[in-house]
């Protein structure tokens, strides 16, 4: 679009502020992990890698981090089946109460966490019992459900289903059709929702508070219980810029996954 | 043997069976499990609590209501959470469409994939990181915010509303910039060609032709930058420093009054509802 030259100095300006406005905060921690200080004053008075190595011999941080990956992974395998499910429904039928279904399917996004937290905590606490890995796992399917659902069937919506007909008029059966034609559109999808899930299973507190068991720590809520004291500061900070750097891998590929069909 | 061969047939010629195996797993989980516990959760609303145990009593009453209703301190916080709600939904949404903008039609088609993954890449950072970076970022007195404008003569706000504000619309944003991006670049080229042919500036053509024709997608956006701040309270606890909201209020009578948490809970949700009922006819929930 043609653009007078005032108009695209204005919208350069935004853009350089909206990058220094997300940019700045996470440079920051990256920078302050090796900051000597350990206050954290900016700016840093030196250098030192001696909080990395401090954070990689902490248990308490291991033992989170791999009962996160637990919890994410089973999170994200039940949403896979039941947001994906739901998505074929939804996109290629019409039935009565598809409206009220699919806006069924924001709710657990769309209302706060902590509404859905105390819910889940009140009818786990007096139906079974006690809270466990498997109610954090039950909580965070939940939400995970729905992001499945968005990505396959914003797929759906875009595939015509004039190919599934082919295959059908060619003599292939529903199943054979599903395996040959509809999966191998639909996998990038999949494969870009299952990543989103997980990423915000991992990274999932509110919910997490009031599911989780005695003594079950996540990452998050361990991040959460050492971010007020100073002692443990240099190794909140280790972990939370590790967690940057981590975090922006899962979510490029899932990135390159959808547009390489979206440009298709 | 023969009955698979049934259900297959029976699936074949079936459309509504077909839909009832697809949906029965999901709904039940979204269904039984979820809005059942919401259910259950504001059934809790109407009953007492046995105030030395802090138990639940199954006896039914308005107090909780009431309670919510008349006093003062509750309608405060209601406003309070609502202003900050508006407030981020209103920043993310003015760094969002121009970045939108840009990214979608100005920037060269080769450079776009690149531009949408620098801005949304860092922002699917996690939660608590985000947060974790405003807090060192506004830190009183050692903080960055504070480095940066000590030498114009001011100096950090501190932890209070501000953070709060600056830390959930860092949250949110992707939320804000994603359905904006995508909703503009749907905008065909020939529309904005025949503006210009007509004689408008581009202001002008953003303000008449782009900015009513994403709307659905900017509303859409606003769903969750509203609805996430609505209900927060993490953010609150570390960037809040005494400042409160409808979140934290949950929170603190949980365990002791759970009744009373749940009719405080029921406020966000009910000004949810009411918000997503009237932006139904705007077509938004179709760009979530």
């Amino acid at each position: 679009m043609k653009l007078s030259f005032t108009a695209r100095i204005m919208l350069l300006t935004m853009m350089g502020f909206g990058f220094a406005f997300i940019y700045v905060p996470l440079t920051l921690v990256v920078i302050n992990s090796f900051n000597k200080n350990t206050s954290f004053a900016w700016p840093p008075t030196g250098f030192t890698t001696s909080w990395w190595t401090k954070a990689a011999s902490n248990e308490g941080v291991r033992d989170a981090i791999s009962r996160s990956f637990f919890v994410a992974l089973f999170a994200t395998l039940i949403a896979l089946v039941l947001g994906s499910l739901a998505a074929a429904a939804i996109a290629r039928y019409k039935f009565f109460g598809r409206d009220v279904i699919s806006l069924l399917f924001v709710l657990p996004i769309a209302l706060p966490g902590i509404v859905t937290g105390i819910a889940l905590n009140n009818v786990f606490t007096n139906f079974l019992g006690e809270l466990t890995i498997f109610t954090i796992i039950i909580g965070h399917a939940t939400f995970c459900i729905v992001v499945v659902f968005n990505n396959v069937a914003a797929r759906y919506r875009r595939l015509s289903s004039s190919m599934e007909e082919a295959s059908m008029d060619l003599g292939a059966n529903r199943f054979t059709t599903f395996r040959l034609v509809t999966f191998p559109l639909l996998r990038s999808a999949i494969v870009a929702g299952a990543l989103l899930s997980f990423a915000l299973s991992f990274d999932e507190i509110i919910v997490t508070t009031f599911t989780a068991g005695a003594g079950q720590t996540t990452l998050p809520i361990w991040i959460f219980q050492n971010l007020f004291r100073p002692n443990q500061a240099p190794v909140v900070n280790v972990v939370a810029a590790a967690l940057i750097l981590v975090s922006i891998i899962p979510i490029y590929l899932s990135q390159l996954l959808t547009r390489e069909t979206s440009t298709r | 043997m023969t009955t698979t061969i049934r259900a297959r047939r029976l699936l074949h010629r079936n459309s509504g069976a077909r839909v009832t195996t697809l949906l029965a797993l999901p709904l039940f989980w979204l269904v039984v499990l979820y809005i059942g516990s919401l259910a259950a959760l504001f059934v809790t609303s109407i009953w007492k609590i046995d105030t030395f145990t802090s138990k639940v009593v199954r006896e039914f009453t308005f107090q909780n209501f009431i309670d919510v209703f008349t006093d003062k301190a509750y309608f405060n916080v209601t406003i309070r959470t609502l202003f900050v709600a508006i407030c981020v939904t209103l920043i993310c949404a003015f760094i969002a469409i121009p970045m939108a903008f840009f990214m979608a039609r100005v920037a060269r088609p080769k450079y776009r994939p690149v531009l949408i993954a620098l801005v949304i890449t860092p922002l699917w950072a996690s939660y608590l990181v985000k947060i974790y970076a405003w807090r060192t970022m506004f830190y009183p007195e050692k903080g960055f915010v504070n480095w940066l404008i000590q030498p114009l003569g001011g100096s950090s706000p501190g932890f209070g509303i501000f953070a709060v504000i600056i830390g959930l619309t860092y949250l949110w944003l992707p939320y804000m910039v994603l359905p904006i991006y995508a909703g503009m670049e749907k905008l065909p080229n020939s529309v904005l060609d025949a503006s210009s042919d007509l004689g408008a500036k581009s202001g002008r053509t953003f303000f008449s032709i782009i900015l009513p024709i994403t709307w659905p997608a900017i509303i859409a956006g606003s769903v969750f930058t509203f609805s996430l701040s609505m209900g927060d309270y993490i953010t609150v606890q570390i960037l809040g420093g005494t400042f409160q909201m409808l979140g934290n209020v949950v929170y603190q009578n949980f365990s002791l009054n759970l009744p009373f948490a749940a009719a405080v809970a029921l406020i966000p949700v009910l000004i949810m509802m009411v918000y997503l009922g009237s932006i139904r006819k705007t077509g938004a929930l179709d760009n979530l």
